[in-house]
């Protein structure tokens, strides 16, 4: 049974690209065949993160319209098997999603007996974001410790559960809570919002927390998603999402100001 | 608050509390109003279709017909709030 997961947020620059192409790899390297979209039309950057940009020659749109096949337009990646990058259109055409044409390369994925649908939604919520959520069986909303990115995050919430395929059948998509840029030294010294009250404010089951790591960056200047960075605790935090996405036990890791010895706490 | 948070009190107001204080009254009035998005499809046309059935009976106009939809907790309030004209 192939699962149709979004990655989405509201608000732009939280990290749901970042997201998309760790959890994907992390999926994929687990050994379950998995495809990611960019819905980014106009603007698409998941190629990019994957470092796969140079290899585009068809992309979403055209399978839509019928210009490629999907197995044409799909990139294979080479570090990882079983993982598949379906790269956005730079259209600026702004209706070249259809929901049926959406449907359809979706329902050719399933068919082609992929394990999950990655679906990396744009910022917003205008049709590109409504559509990467529209065929979702379940959702990462992607949440930054900020307090526009958890409003975006409760407004998106309410259109996963309105708009989407699945709550118009009178079904619940469900939902799973991950928090990025996380900083606990800052959540200690009372500046940034702590993951518990997140939480509490969107009441949606936290899947991970990602600390604010610079590897992330270096992670996307060099094309690679980061979660093959087995040293960073980025990486390490995305694989522990994977982990518990697939229903293993997993503690949370990296929520609490590092213990600094007795002489650097004197001496600083 | 801790024991020795009294001796705090010059620091400046911790600004995570008062990031969540904000965020819990902004999220529950959205919820409340809901939000333009809650608010189910068939509203403006269960809306013209009271209308009429009230102009069998009473002259109303436009504006005296006022539909609201409340979310609840465990159940949603469709309020329905109709002004009759003055007696003649």
């Amino acid at each position: 049974m192939s699962r149709v997961i979004v990655v989405t947020s509201g608000k732009g620059g939280v990290g749901k690209t970042t997201t998309s192409a760790a959890f994907s790899a992390g999926l994929a390297s687990k050994g379950y065949k998995t495809a990611v979209i960019d819905f980014d039309v106009g603007l698409r950057n998941l190629d990019l993160i994957m470092g796969v940009e140079r290899r585009v020659v068809y992309d979403f749109v055209n399978v839509i319209n019928g210009e490629a096949t999907l197995r044409q337009a799909l990139i294979k990646d080479k570090r990882v098997d079983n993982l598949y990058i379906l790269p956005a259109s730079q259209t600026r055409d702004k209706d070249a999603l259809t929901e049926e044409g959406v449907e359809n390369v979706i329902n050719d994925l399933k068919d082609d007996g992929f394990d999950y649908i990655i679906c990396d939604s744009p910022a917003g919520i205008e049709k590109g974001a409504f559509m990467a959520l529209y065929f979702a069986d379940e959702a990462i909303i992607v949440t930054n410790p900020e307090v526009s990115s958890v409003r975006d995050s409760d407004r998106i919430l309410g259109i996963l559960q309105s708009k989407s395929r699945a709550a118009e059948e009178g079904n619940v998509v469900k939902e799973h809570l991950v928090i990025t840029r996380y900083s606990p030294e800052r959540v200690d010294s009372g500046d940034m919002i702590s993951l518990d009250d997140i939480v509490e404010i969107l009441s949606v089951p936290l899947l991970g927390v990602i600390p604010e790591s610079g590897s992330v960056l270096q992670a996307s200047n060099s094309g690679i998603p980061v979660i093959m960075d087995k040293e960073s605790r980025a990486g390490q935090a995305y694989m522990d999402i994977v982990g518990r996405f697939l229903g293993e036990k997993i503690e949370h890791r990296f929520l609490d100001v590092e213990k600094q010895g007795f002489f650097k706490k004197l001496f600083g | 608050m801790g024991l020795f948070d009294i001796f705090r009190q010059n620091r400046k107001k911790n600004t995570a509390t008062l990031a969540k204080e904000r965020l819990q009254i902004l999220i529950a009035h959205e919820h409340a109003s809901g939000n333009g998005l809650n608010a189910p499809d068939y509203l403006p046309q269960l809306r013209n279709e009271i209308m009429e059935v009230i102009r069998k009976y009473v002259a109303v106009d436009d504006k005296s017909v006022n539909v609201n939809l409340e979310k609840g907790d465990d159940f949603d309030v469709l309020e329905l709030n109709i002004t009759l004209p003055d007696r003649q």
